[in-house]
């Protein structure tokens, strides 16, 4: 027996130009309907609608009768199967769905693709045709289906001129030299940053301005998976920070640690660029 | 009808690469032990079953006739389907009672080309055959319609391999049966024949039926074609013992169980079946070999054997066999 590296040689099976098929007069009538962007069945004696059409009824043998019916052009998924890796005669080249879509008035239901995220595809799924532009009489020319519109995007924009008020002006003046600006109650003693007029627990008038910072502790954290043009990468880290000689948090961006590697207690110290806070930064020690 | 019953049986050491052999050279050995087995070496009807995409050549069965030294002229056809449905038009023929003897055989390499889209090509070329609808894809269609204990399959039909020289030495349980080099035969006898030998799987009943092609056209989650065979070959008659079943993925194996009205007492593919080595066209052969092998070896009083062709489960072949005609 040859069990040793034997000769392999690539060896290509094909017709030339394919092979001609004749449609007859049921499968014809189906093909020339879906280039005129049509989907019809035929019925049978028992009165189903077969889609897409057959010579005769699987049910009984008999022929079907010679009246065909509009369907769809939206159906239902029932069973699907998902294909991760498309292969090179597939009708999509990313991954897409395999489906059975019993189409609106039909009693049987058609094979065709789903362009469809995986997270989307379940069976009851609606889904209409996506025809191609332009159809030669050919299954084919339904390049797929998508599943119906239930969701639009509403996008909002507006401008407006704003001022930070008298407080925030203060302590944004502040942070361009790089300092904290905070303010003490003169009744409770809480020390706020950013630093304010009144105190808002006990109305006091703040008049008493220091400075805290610029190292604090993490207090609390979010994991943030939605890119954001000032966040240092996906995902990035929001986190409230107790600066040193505050008592109350601020909100900031976490720079130059991955996300798994925050934690609450986890002492760090402000970035600064541009005038302001780029973001918090792990404190090294010396 | 005439009583006949299988006498010999022999398969490759099945591989899930090409080892270098070409198909005649595949068949000779399991053709000579059959031979030897059934002290024949001439049969009145001869029959194989392979496929012209796999060899990726026309005509390929005709150059597999080297193999058996068909000069003189012999009695010879041929299906391009998996050889059990070989047998069955070998079982066909013996019942016209003019000769006694048959050799069946099936053979397929899939290592030599892309199984999942070979198999495209048996679609119709109207509606599925466009598409590129393979394999996987619609196995994947019906394996969405049945709720199925699959990984179970898998790994009961894995333990079952361990101990058949004969299956692909697969280092973990599979759902979807492996590509596979192989070949198979068996030898059917009737009339004299039978009276001369001691050790025969008689085959009481056997019986073919067939679904609508389109997936799209039946019910996915049941198999009308194979419950149909099934009744037609008596498997309901007496107590199964064991079933070979044509599953060439795992969830198969239920919507089958079902059909065959098979009870939790019946032994289903103590070989490993198809998810152990699928050398496609000798595949539902083997299962009536493997299923005649528990009969004529006593482990089995009652045995069935069930082979598959088309898109899901589309037509279905069964069998039921026994010591007693």
């Amino acid at each position: 027996m040859p069990s040793e590296p034997h000769p392999e040689i690539n060896h290509v099976l094909e017709f030339p130009g394919g092979y001609t098929r004749s449609t007859g007069p049921v499968i014809g009538r189906f093909l020339t309907e879906l280039r005129a962007g049509r989907i019809v069945g035929v019925r049978t004696a028992g009165r189903r609608v077969l889609v897409p059409p057959l010579e005769y009824d699987p049910a009984t043998g008999e022929p079907v009768t010679d009246e065909f019916v509009e369907v769809g052009p939206a159906g239902t998924v029932r069973e699907w199967t998902w294909v991760e890796e498309p292969r090179k005669n597939h009708p999509l080249d990313r991954p897409f769905a395999w489906a059975l879509i019993r189409l609106d008035g039909a009693d049987t239901a058609l094979v065709h693709a789903v362009d469809a995220p995986v997270k989307a595809m379940r069976t009851g799924l609606r889904v209409w045709p996506r025809w191609r532009h332009d159809r030669v009489g050919s299954i084919t020319d339904l390049e797929c289906f998508v599943p119906e519109v239930t969701t639009i995007v509403a996008n909002v924009r507006t401008e407006y001129t704003v001022t930070p008020g008298a407080a925030l002006a203060r302590y944004l003046d502040a942070l361009t030299r790089e300092v904290f600006l905070a303010g003490r109650c003169p009744s409770c003693e809480s020390v706020y940053v950013p630093y304010r007029l009144s105190c808002p627990q006990c109305g006091s008038v703040i008049e008493e301005e220091l400075e805290v910072g610029p190292s604090g502790t993490v207090t609390t954290f979010a994991i943030n998976n939605l890119p954001d043009p000032r966040a240092p990468q996906v995902p990035f880290v929001s986190a409230y920070i107790l600066l040193d000689g505050a008592d109350t948090p601020i909100i900031a961006l976490l720079g130059s640690v991955a996300a798994g590697e925050v934690t609450v207690g986890m002492r760090v110290r402000a970035v600064f660029e541009g005038g302001t806070v780029k973001w918090f930064a792990p404190e090294r020690e010396a | 009808m005439r009583p006949v019953a299988v006498a010999a049986f022999a398969q490759t050491t099945h591989t899930g690469h090409d080892t270098g052999l070409s198909e005649p050279e595949l068949i000779l050995p399991v053709i000579r032990a059959v031979r030897e087995q059934s002290g024949l070496t001439e049969f009145g009807f001869t029959c194989s079953g392979s496929c012209d995409y796999l060899a990726g050549a026309p005509f390929s069965f005709v150059s597999a006739l080297d193999a058996l030294g068909a000069w003189p002229p012999i009695q010879e056809s041929h299906v391009e389907m998996d050889a059990a449905f070989a047998l069955y038009e070998a079982w066909v023929r013996l019942q016209h009672g003019d000769v006694d003897s048959a050799l069946v055989y099936g053979f397929g390499k899939s290592s030599m080309g892309d199984l999942r889209e070979i198999m495209t090509l048996q679609l119709d070329p109207y509606y599925l055959a466009p598409l590129g609808l393979d394999q996987l894809s619609y196995a994947g269609l019906q394996g969405c319609a049945v709720s199925s204990t699959t990984a179970d399959i898998a790994r009961r039909s894995w333990e079952s391999a361990q101990t058949n020289p004969y299956a692909l030495k697969l280092p973990e349980p599979v759902e979807t049966a492996p590509i596979t080099d192989g070949a198979a035969a068996i030898v059917l006898v009737a009339g004299d024949l039978l009276r001369e030998r001691t050790n025969l799987a008689y085959i009481n009943g056997i019986a073919h039926r067939i679904d609508p092609h389109y997936p799209g056209m039946r019910d996915l989650a049941r198999s009308a074609s194979a419950a149909a065979a099934a009744t037609a070959a008596g498997v309901g008659e007496g107590p199964v013992d064991v079933a070979e079943l044509h599953v060439q993925f795992a969830h198969e194996e239920t919507i089958l169980a079902e059909a065959l009205g098979l009870s939790v007492d019946t032994v289903i593919n103590p070989s490993g079946g198809p998810l152990a080595a699928n050398p496609v066209m000798a595949t539902g052969l083997i299962r009536i070999g493997e299923a005649a092998a528990r009969v004529m070896d006593g482990t089995a009083t009652r045995a069935v054997a069930h082979a598959t062709s088309g898109p899901c489960l589309q037509h279905n072949l069964v069998a039921v066999l026994s010591r007693e005609s």
